[in-house]
């Protein structure tokens, strides 16, 4: 795919960049400490520890069956609808361990946004769509106010000048691409802190991922972003730092500039240079 | 013979034992429904449907039992929807899976199989005579509720399950409640396929003579139901005992009688059919 008509720089620049961010720390924003997790008697994540940073995109690389989606569903508790799991270890958001007795998993969940892999808007239109995170959270406000918020989060996912006449219309009339962003309108809305992205571009084309690539490029700014991909080029574009998984482990965590120039796993190099995945 | 010609030779044969299956049913349909509009459709008139039953057939109508029938699946449906979606919801969504859950499902699923004379027992065991509601309509239609609810809750439970597990992630990934979930997003998509459900169920009790005889239905009514606690009679009872009756001039009532209950159930399920597509838009 051609980068020249893009906002997003190229590797070189991303590594100069990811060098200069590197030498002023930013603020930790999630801190998971020797993580595991368990679907019934099968552990998925062994011992996961790593932090991400605030403002900067963090990737999770690695093939089918890792952990990475997994760990990522840990980070708002997604994985506790599911039966029979267990958690063990520290999830710590802004200090915060989100895994203590007593935590509102509802607001975790407003705090921590995350997009899906297959987009799912809601079978409503896609004024409903934003509006429904705001209404269940008490952000609705008077009608303007709504229709100021919906509008300002269309606006954030790109997508406000392709729908704004249609506002009312089914969300699933959208192409694929517009309803993914629609999802990320629609996580955007609830104004998170921390933006959880699963392969949020797997199902798309070309045309529709670099759209996606873009606004994370964009959206690091006011929010800080974990994105889950099987692309390794889509990592290298997008992110700041990377994270590569294998078989429910970490392998390695570093900027990812250095995982994809000068990672100091064999596994990561090979991983990263297609020899296995 | 070669195997592929018998196979060819299989498989014609198998077709036509399907096809003739299926004829066999729908001539058998078609004979009953022609021998029944052939002696009930000339009974049929405004008289018929607005007249009180009487002892000479001509002037005979249907009026108390259409009535009667109205009244009680109006309150089957008021007893058993609220309480078969409630349960469905509960056991779908919120009852924790396995051990006791499992027990609740399959006693449930046994519940649908039982034979509506039983009900018609408990009906006048539990409510006609330890609760004292009597013959009333509201006996019968909690007895018809009790025999329709096990449906209602495996029918709800089916559309709930059916709705996509993406859209309550979507829901909850917003910061939803269980409950916010439930009823804004899960319940409007699986409304289409409950509907479907309630009115077949509620078609099944319409037809239902046998618990309502039981629990002391009258088979004659000069007057139609003037509340709850009113006496009752219902279309298939009254049929039954136009039918019994040995003059040939009722036989045609009950043809006639048989007329209005089909047209009523093709009514309701053409309501159903509607809704679903609306709701489904």
């Amino acid at each position: 795919m051609s980068s020249s008509t893009t906002a997003i720089p190229s590797l070189a620049d991303v590594a100069q960049q990811s060098a200069e961010s590197g030498a002023a720390d930013t603020p930790t924003k999630v801190d998971v400490d020797a993580l595991s997790f368990f679907y019934g008697e099968k552990q998925a994540l062994e011992g996961v520890s790593l932090s991400i940073p605030a403002n900067q995109v963090t990737a999770f690389i690695g093939p089918s069956g890792c952990g990475k989606s997994t760990f990522l569903r840990t980070l708002n508790r997604m994985n506790d609808i599911i039966p029979r799991t267990r958690v063990v270890g520290k999830v710590a958001i802004d200090g915060d361990d989100i895994y203590a007795p007593g935590t509102d998993v509802v607001e975790l969940r407003r705090r921590v946004g995350m997009v899906f892999q297959k987009s799912n808007p809601f079978p409503k239109s896609i004024y409903e769509n934003i509006a429904y995170g705001l209404r269940i959270n008490g952000m609705a406000g008077a009608r303007s106010e709504l229709d100021d918020r919906v509008e300002s989060s269309l606006q954030a996912a790109a997508l406000w000048d392709e729908v704004s006449d249609r506002l009312r219309e089914s969300a699933l009339a959208l192409s694929g691409g517009q309803q993914q962003r629609l999802c990320i309108a629609r996580a955007l809305a609830v104004q998170p802190e921390v933006l959880l992205m699963d392969e949020p571009a797997s199902a798309l084309d070309p045309i529709a991922t670099q759209r996606i690539e873009e606004l994370v490029y964009q959206l690091k700014s006011k929010y800080t972003i974990v994105i889950v991909t099987h692309n390794m080029q889509q990592a290298a574009r997008v992110s700041d730092r990377t994270a590569v998984f294998w078989l429910g482990k970490l392998v390695e965590y570093d900027k990812t500039s250095q995982i994809f120039t000068a990672p100091s796993e064999k596994l990561t190099e090979d991983y990263v240079t297609g020899r296995f995945g | 013979m070669t195997r592929r010609l018998r196979n060819q030779l299989l498989d014609h044969l198998l077709h036509g034992a399907g096809m003739a299956a299926t004829l066999l049913g729908l001539v058998v349909l078609g004979a009953l429904l022609f021998d029944i509009f052939s002696d009930g459709l000339g009974r049929i008139s405004w008289d018929f449907l607005t007249s009180f039953p009487s002892r000479r057939a001509e002037n005979a109508g249907i009026y108390a039992a259409l009535a009667g029938t109205v009244w009680v699946i109006s309150f089957t449906a008021l007893l058993a929807v609220p309480l078969g979606i409630g349960a469905a919801i509960f056991l779908e969504e919120y009852a924790a899976r396995g051990g006791w859950s499992r027990v609740i499902e399959i006693n449930i699923a046994n519940l649908a199989g039982v034979p509506s004379v039983i009900y018609g027992l408990l009906g006048l065991g539990l409510l006609v005579r330890t609760l004292a509601l009597g013959r009333s309509v509201i006996a019968g239609a909690a007895t018809l509720a009790l025999l329709v609810l096990p449906v209602v809750i495996l029918s709800s439970r089916e559309a709930l399950r059916a709705v996509s597990p993406s859209l309550r992630e979507a829901s909850y990934a917003l910061g939803a409640t269980k409950w916010q979930t439930i009823w804004h997003q899960v319940l409007p998509v699986a409304l289409p396929g409950m509907l479907t459900g309630m009115i077949l169920a509620l078609s099944r009790a319409i037809g239902e003579t046998a618990p309502l005889i039981t629990i002391g239905a009258l088979t004659y009514v000069p007057f139609a139901p003037a509340g709850i606690w009113s006496p009752f009679t219902v279309l298939p009872i009254q049929v039954f005992n136009w039918v019994s009756r040995p003059q040939e001039a009722f036989l045609e009532n009950a043809a006639a009688g048989i007329i209005v209950l089909l047209a009523l159930l093709l009514a309701m399920n053409g309501a159903a059919a509607w809704l679903r597509d609306r709701f489904q838009q």
